[in-house]
């Protein structure tokens, strides 16, 4: 079988499957150990009790169905809560290191929307931790790793899938990958909007892959803008700024020093949330009678109330909102030491890229595109897609996170999911006969990608087109939308396409990045559309999607969530599928922890 | 604001330096600079780069001659009177333009005997460490793999040893693994015979570049080095087992 991607998601679902027997071929777009993985910064979310005893998979649960504004897929919450702890300590017996309680156990810490502190994590690295432990358990299980590939199409055998054809940038020389099940793992899309924490793979590549073979998205209404971004200097704009730091206690502030997250805080987390900061300060610092300061709701309001001060003139020189984590040190002794050993990466990134010491200045920080909610639709326990042998795990498949993914929930949503798609693909690779190979279908797909070298130097530049793209896709369908604007970015994106059906490139195969970025472009394209129609298609508010001529969330709303696949005639449809009904014992325990 | 990048451009067989004016502004770091000119002048310009946060290690170069992560290094910390010369790492083959087969680095690492738990600490299947004899290792495993200690290590990059000496790199994570609190394999052996920490002769250039600053001589190698000194090289055990 073959595994696409080589992210938390895509190097788990490989060690399962290779664990189940299965041969296993992994396709990596960048390097081994290099995926977007990597920046993870505060940890993953696992009701482990290690800090709290009170917390428990059920309360996890209801957290995340809560943050999900409950269009979630029940399912994968329930799964996904009762199995992260597992995850977790799997991980410590492959060599992670975590960080320690006082009595030798895993540390965990405190993170928007979580109840009692939740994840598992290494200061500020835990990605880092997290696929190094992967990748070095990984290269040990025999998986046949092929590292800087690009896969340009999903293949056939009637309905079912037969695996990927694609190249690789080294040589730029094509391959097909019979494969009796695929697993796609490929990540989010942030690459589609021009403030982004995401690397450059962020493309979209899996949503894109799987739409064109057939399969179903959802939720790509769902984007998360993760509150806290670099702002300054322009060139790392959009940088990530983890959520850790006001776990540890950082504050948000405005111009006139005001802590405005005070000033709105959601009916549905207010019995939850400290009304001062003296409250506020006692939970971050361990006091389990208390209740979370308001930095730490969930990742969607708290970019709005940031939004709304930089809207009204009371933001930051350079456009944002302060992030004080320096003023611990009226509180504790030691605090620039406390802070480099806590959040050693963002000290790092603030000396070397900004030229601030965040031990004693104020961060500027703004909204950034950082995750995208929505993606392929799987099934609950087995990841299969709606097409028989492709599975997907990871961000790029949906229905865990519903209308907003709480900090912490995607590092264990890889393990969960990951383990998940390897174990289902490979019973599924075992239990069905061998596929064959459309040769049409592979040379449609080779003289499609490299029509580029074609047209040569004298049409469009696909790093141009991509730049017009994210700006408007961030000016349009960004954090606040509005109907006019989204058809407008519906023609944009017309005019786009058809830019981009010109694109041409010169050289030759061997590493040509513009190349590469000219296939990029056709999956940012598809993926912008379908977030643009999903939103225009849900007239209310809720979670990551805001819109300020639909300003309230709608209960109507809150019964189904939009799918999007293509139609027979080439246009992209959209659909509204029941978001399925909870049995009663999971509703008891979301009322039990109201 | 207008400086000129002087990039290697060329494939295993040629090349050549080619100056590229361009525009830059403030806050702006060498990588946005060559981001800047494969959109504007040169598509095909081969360079490898992820997260542009110095988090994942792809972009490793040699920028002015000294090696480094092209994001993680701010044009206003270089003089721009100049040309700056940007060029690809010099101890592994080069693929293309910026762009080296590190293939070699991802060898060496399936060779060296992984990690090994001793049995669970607690009935549940897990473990009680202590957080100061994890901060040893954690250090270690801050590595972000972007090979600048292999690039720059006089015994890879001038003499070519690949075949006997695993570089800065290996043996850090050689000694990620034998001070892991929890594992009990032993690789001392493959150090001395395979791995060739004897070779390095303490120069110290591997950790003065170290994007991550991981102090990678003092606190990885040399307790390596003299942990295969005392197993291998302590006279009194050599005399015992000559009498055994």
């Amino acid at each position: 079988m073959l595994v696409i991607g080589a992210g938390g998601a895509g190097l788990r679902a490989a060690i399962e499957a290779s664990a189940a027997g299965v041969k296993v071929g992994l396709l990596c777009k960048s390097l081994l150990g290099k995926a977007h993985t990597v920046m993870a910064e505060g940890g993953m979310a696992a009701a482990l009790a290690n800090v709290d005893d009170r917390d428990s998979w059920k309360v996890h649960f209801a957290d995340t169905m809560r943050g999900g504004q409950y269009v979630n897929n029940w399912r994968m919450a329930e799964l996904h809560a009762k199995e992260a702890p597992d995850r977790v300590r799997e991980l410590e017996a492959w060599g992670a290191l975590f960080d320690r309680t006082a009595d030798g156990r895993i540390l965990q810490r405190n993170f928007g929307g979580h109840k009692y502190p939740r994840l598992a994590h290494v200061g500020d690295r835990t990605g880092l931790e997290m696929i190094r432990t992967l990748q070095d358990h990984g290269i040990h299980r025999g998986l046949d790793v092929h590292m800087e590939f690009t896969v340009v199409a999903l293949l056939h055998d009637g309905p079912r899938i037969a695996g990927a054809f694609g190249y690789d940038r080294e040589r730029g020389r094509f391959r097909i990958f019979k494969a009796k099940a695929t697993v796609l793992a490929t990540g989010g899309l942030g690459r589609a909007y021009r403030i982004t924490s995401n690397s450059w793979e962020g493309t979209g590549d899996g949503h894109a892959l799987a739409y064109r073979a057939g399969a179903e998205l959802i939720d790509m209404e769902f984007i998360q803008f993760h509150p806290t971004g670099m702002v300054w200097p322009p060139s790392v704009q959009g940088i990530l700024v983890t959520e850790g730091v006001r776990g540890e206690g950082g504050v948000l502030r405005n111009s006139e020093g005001r802590r405005f997250m005070f000033d709105d805080i959601p009916e549905n987390y207010r019995s939850q949330t400290a009304d001062n900061p003296e409250e506020g300060w006692r939970y971050t610092q361990g006091d389990k009678n208390a209740r979370r300061p308001p930095e730490l709701l969930t990742r969607d309001h708290v970019a709005r109330c940031i939004m709304r001060e930089i809207k009204a003139g009371r933001g930051s020189p350079h456009g944002g909102v302060f992030l004080d984590i320096a003023w611990i040190k009226e509180r504790i002794s030691n605090a620039p030491e406390h802070i480099r050993k806590k959040l050693p990466s963002m000290y790092h990134q603030f000396k070397e890229l900004a030229g601030i010491d965040i031990t004693a200045t104020p961060m500027e920080v703004g909204p950034t595109t950082h995750y995208v909610m929505g993606g392929i639709r799987v099934d609950s326990d087995t990841q299969m897609s709606t097409l028989p042998g492709l599975f997907a795990a990871g961000e790029c498949a949906a229905g865990i996170n519903g209308a907003n993914r709480l900090g912490g929930n995607s590092l264990s949503d890889l393990l969960v999911f990951g383990k998940r798609a390897g174990e289902y693909a490979a019973a599924f690779a075992k239990s069905n006969g061998t596929v064959n190979v459309d040769e049409r279908e592979v040379e449609t797909a080779a003289a499609r990608s490299l029509e580029p070298f074609e047209r040569g130097n004298a049409t469009e530049n696909p790093f141009k087109v991509q730049h017009d793209l994210q700006d408007m896709m961030q000016d349009l369908v960004g954090i606040v939308r509005v109907e006019d604007e989204m058809q407008r970015a519906l023609t944009g994106l017309d005019g786009l396409n058809r830019r981009a059906a010109v694109v041409g490139v010169t050289g030759h195969r061997e590493y040509n990045t513009g190349w590469h970025a000219a296939q990029d472009l056709g999956n940012l394209l598809l993926v912008s559309e379908a977030i643009t129609r999903s939103a225009i298609e849900r007239k209310e508010s809720r979670g990551g999607h805001f819109r300020s001529d639909f300003p309230d969330k709608d209960p109507a709303f809150g019964t189904f969530n939009i799918v999007v696949r293509g139609g027979s005639d080439g246009t992209m449809q959209v659909s509204r599928a029941s978001v399925p009904p909870m049995p009663a014992e999971l509703k008891q325990v979301i009322e039990e922890n109201k | 604001m207008r400086a000129t990048f002087r990039i290697w451009r060329g494939d295993k067989e040629k090349g050549a330096f080619r100056d590229y004016p361009t525009e830059v502004s403030e806050g702006m770091v060498v990588l946005d600079a060559v981001h800047r000119v494969q959109a504007e002048q040169a598509s095909d310009l081969a360079v490898r780069w992820n997260c542009k946060a110095g988090k994942c290690g792809s972009c490793s170069a040699e920028i002015n001659g000294k090696p480094k992560l092209m994001c993680m290094t701010r044009l206003d910390s270089i003089d721009l009177s100049q040309p700056v010369t940007v060029e690809p790492i010099k101890a592994f083959p080069l693929i293309r333009d910026l762009v080296t087969d590190v293939s070699w680095n991802y060898r060496v690492k399936k060779a060296i005997k992984p990690f090994k738990p001793r049995p669970p600490d607690a009935p549940d299947g897990t473990w009680r460490m202590d957080q100061r004899e994890v901060d040893r290792v954690q250090e270690f495993r801050k590595c972000i793999e972007c090979f600048l200690c292999q690039d720059v290590c006089h015994i890879l990059r001038d003499h070519h040893l690949h075949d006997e000496f695993t570089g800065p790199r290996f043996l850090l994570y050689n000694a990620a693994l034998e001070m892991h609190p929890l594992d009990t394999e032993d690789r001392l052996k493959d150090l001395k015979d395979r791995d060739g920490v004897g070779y390095c002769n303490i120069t110290r250039c591997c950790t003065k570049v170290c994007p991550e600053h991981i102090t990678i001589t003092e606190n990885a190698i040399i307790p390596l080095k003299e942990r295969v000194v005392d197993r291998f090289y302590d006279p009194i055990t050599r005399l015992l087992r000559v009498f055994r």
